[in-house]
């Protein structure tokens, strides 16, 4: 198969991927009761109303892992062309990919003195 | 082209007869993803089964035995139950975001089996760049936990989806460096390419850092026990999916027991050669038989530990992930890179032509392993020094509260 045939492959595959998991949904709403009423739509909190509001501000915590996975995520990107192409480099890209791993992991040691990695 | 076998090549068979050929090209991608996607469907029967059986034996108990022969028909009364049950949306919930975070969660793992390879000639599609295909479509799934937790619009709820973005977002770190080493290994991101690679040695021997690492990383992304903090059941009642029922439930139980077995399969073919066994080459066939075989004991495997081991706390989690397997999975990968360009200088690599023999691949793994067991090594003693350290601070500071103790009742006297 061509690289056009490859994605179209893709393609179809999402829009056909869909369909399996949908199929059962759509089966239960013909199927299944619906019987709703005040009480069995309340939120499910061990038989006590909620109080306050759900959608709160949470600990910033989470957001830190968020932004230094982030970091991880995007330098790691360009990971993979240097070893893709490393058997055909000599020692030189060696020393080019240690180079540019010993600044991640620079930005790994700095997240870690900032204790940005304790759970506080 | 000639008309011989009719699947691979379906669209020149369409031709033959006289069909248009774009659209003979399209019914033949078709017919291959229609295929693709009902494997795994059809294989979650058979898994949920298999892991029910599996914890029961655990627990000391029998399991499903009642519902068609050794309870092999115990899922599809369980399914047709769930399709039954009324569907209930809370209140207030998030109800276009509610409704498709199971669909995504399926959908999800459903696209990883697009690029696993089956055998020599069996792959959905074998893309150029499937292994960076995989991480991505499978990150898909973080998203539709979020998903659920946010819209579902209950407390429990949201703290799962909260925990999922520290913990699934974090392993995905880890396991991507790991990822990273078979691809410097095989110089190929195709799926096929790197089971082809390991033809002559798998890559485990070459690497048994990377492999652990990736099946432990891989063990956190599906969320299960011992890192099953997005639901944990004793503390957020069910988290993310507590106000789910019926079909939807039943679906993000369906993705999550796909998922399992679709790690052990990319396990099986990144690190233990995928369809690579005797005789493959003559009965592609074959090929399932050994994948499915490599995957099934990953699969026992991952059921056995999620079934003895207890839940850790989320900030060992958290520092197990950031300060121990993110470090060590860097060091492996500059490990591993430095004894290639080693093994090369020596000119101790098999050449292309002895690429697929065994003994030509000898002198390199055996480099590689004794540098993946220097590192093994090194952090098992750093490992030692750690706990030693925290012993001594432990009881330094059980020793300073006795002393405090014993002042109370002298200062009591005066």
């Amino acid at each position: 198969m061509n690289v056009v045939n490859e994605w179209a492959f893709i393609g179809v595959f999402v829009a056909v991927a869909w369909i399996f998991p949908t199929l059962p949904i759509a089966l239960a709403a013909f199927v299944s009761p619906r019987k709703p009423n005040a009480i069995k739509m309340q939120t499910y909190e061990c038989g006590v109303e909620t109080v306050g509001d759900t959608w709160v501000q949470f600990k910033v915590q989470y957001y830190i892992y968020g932004l230094v996975f982030l970091v991880f995520d995007v330098e790691m990107i360009f990971l993979f062309p240097w070893a893709l192409a490393y058997n055909q480099l000599d020692f030189f890209a060696f020393g080019a990919g240690l180079l540019f791993i010993f600044l991640l992991t620079d930005a790994l040691i700095y997240a870690w003195r900032k204790r940005a990695l304790e759970w506080v | 082209m000639e008309c011989t076998d009719i699947i691979n090549t379906l669209a020149a068979c369409l031709e033959v007869s006289g069909t248009d050929p774009g659209l003979a090209q399209f019914i033949q991608i078709l017919l291959g993803v229609v295929i693709v996607t009902m494997a795994p469907l059809i294989v979650v029967i058979l898994l949920i089964w298999v892991e029910r059986k599996f914890a029961a034996r655990v627990q000391d108990r029998i399991g499903p035995n009642r519902v068609g022969p050794y309870g092999l028909l115990q899922t599809i009364a369980d399914a047709l139950k769930l399709i039954i049950k009324e569907d209930i949306t809370p209140a207030g919930a998030d109800r276009l975001i509610y409704n498709l975070a199971p669909i995504i969660s399926v959908v999800s793992v459903v696209l990883i089996w697009a690029v696993i390879p089956f055998s020599p000639i069996h792959i959905g599609v074998d893309l150029s760049i499937g292994a960076l295909y995989f991480v991505a479509v499978g990150s898909i799934g973080t998203l539709a936990i979020m998903m659920a937790g946010w819209s579902s619009n209950n407390k429990y709820a949201l703290l799962g989806a909260f925990r999922v973005v520290a913990q699934l977002v974090s392993y995905e770190v880890p396991m991507v460096f790991a990822l990273l080493v078979p691809v410097l290994i095989a110089g190929s991101m195709s799926m096929q390419g790197i089971v082809e690679a390991q033809r002559g040695m798998w890559f485990v021997i070459l690497s048994p850092v990377a492999a652990l690492i990736f099946f432990i990383s891989t063990q956190a992304e599906t969320g299960r026990a011992p890192f099953d903090l997005i639901e944990a059941e004793s503390e957020l009642v069910a988290g993310f999916n507590i106000e789910y029922s019926g079909m939807k439930f039943g679906l993000f139980f369906a993705g999550e027991f796909v998922h399992v077995f679709t790690n052990a399969l990319l396990m099986a073919s990144l690190f233990f050669g995928g369809w690579v066994g005797p005789a493959v080459d003559q009965v592609p066939a074959l090929g399932f038989i050994y994948v499915v075989l490599k995957a099934a004991i990953f699969y026992l495997f991952s059921l056995l530990l999620r079934n003895t081991l207890p839940r850790v706390r989320i900030d060992q989690l958290m520092a197990f992930n950031w300060k121990f397997l993110v470090p060590v999975s860097i060091v492996n990968v500059i490990v591993v890179a430095f004894l290639l360009q080693v093994v090369r200088a020596l000119g101790l690599a098999p050449s292309a032509e002895l690429s697929n023999d065994f003994i030509a691949n000898l002198p390199q793994a055996i480099v590689l392993l004794v540098g993946s067991l220097a590192i093994v090594i090194y952090v098992l003693q750093q490992l030692r020094n750690f706990g030693r350290q925290e012993r001594l601070s432990q009881q330094t500071v059980t020793v300073r509260k006795e002393d405090e103790v014993d002042m109370l009742p002298a200062q009591a006297a005066h």
